[in-house]
């Protein structure tokens, strides 16, 4: 009786994290076309889609549990993984972008990194860097 | 640190061999015993006792999480908003930190929490150059990056 009522459990949270890892993918893709320039995309494509691919591996992890009895460490390991990496590629995409000169989408705040670089600039003529 | 997780070790198989049974839980066991003396005798080794420091490790995965899911309810809060009234912008942060996988832990950890996202770091290594969502409370996030983030940081390595 008792085992019943844990596996009905664990499928409500394998079920719910699945829902809610597919919720912030979605909302991550949306974001990507409603927002303006690359780095307010970055902002979503790196935290959402985070935070989605990890409650999805969560949710596999579960049901392995609950259904075959295995524990997956590699899914532990790729959710370390996938934080350990997202930020910085979210990092180099967005040096990259600035280095090749994309104006961020501003309204009416400076970019004080543009800023800064013209500063290194004018007192580093020779560094093109 | 790592001259008391050696102790710790040595003692854990010590009492492996004393007890004669070699298996995980005598290990364990035993790892205990070593924690516990060395907590006892933690005035005579050298340096602070080293699970002080495993805890603060914790609290600061713990505090990453709780941001990470905070800042992704903003973020899918921004996404679905009818009028997109954000004011992006890129504000410089100054930094007390100084080795490198100090600075690369602390960019990765702006990059995943509420409106923030570093893009560059300056050429002295003093200043992070961090895109926020909302520039208009970029003193805001100063603050709390430095209170929260880089005192976690701070405590973990020194």
């Amino acid at each position: 009786m008792i085992e019943t009522w844990i596996n009905i459990i664990i499928n409500i949270l394998v079920i719910l994290s699945l829902l809610a890892g597919t919720f912030f993918i979605l909302s991550s893709s949306i974001g990507i076309v409603r927002f303006p320039d690359v780095y307010t995309r970055l902002h979503t494509a790196t935290k959402a889609a985070t935070l989605g691919v990890a409650f999805i591996l969560i949710g596999a992890f579960l049901f392995l549990y609950a259904a075959h009895s295995i524990v997956s460490g590699k899914l532990l390991l790729a959710i370390v993984f996938i934080l350990l990496t997202a930020p910085v590629s979210a990092h180099m995409i967005g040096r990259a972008a600035h280095a090749n000169g994309i104006k961020p989408f501003l309204k009416n705040r400076g970019d004080a990194y543009q800023e800064a670089k013209d500063e290194y600039i004018k007192q580093h003529p020779s560094d093109t860097n | 640190m790592a001259f008391q997780i050696v102790i710790n070790l040595i003692i854990a198989f010590l009492w492996m061999f004393l007890s004669e049974s070699y298996s995980a839980p005598s290990f364990i066991a035993g790892y205990l015993l070593g924690l516990l003396l060395l907590f006892v005798l933690r005035r005579f080794v050298p340096d602070t006792f080293y699970l002080k420091r495993f805890l603060k490790i914790g609290a600061l995965v713990l505090l990453f999480i709780k941001e990470l899911l905070s800042s992704n309810w903003e973020i899918v809060k921004l996404v679905y908003k009818r009028k997109q009234d954000f004011e992006p912008g890129i504000f410089a942060l100054p930094i007390d930190v100084k080795s490198n996988w100090e600075i690369t832990l602390l960019a990765n950890l702006i990059s995943l929490t509420p409106g923030t996202l570093s893009v560059a770091i300056s050429h002295d290594n003093t200043k992070i150059y961090i895109h926020a969502m909302h520039i208009q409370d970029s003193e805001k996030s100063i603050s709390e990056i430095k209170n929260t983030f880089e005192k976690a940081i701070l405590e973990v390595s020194r």
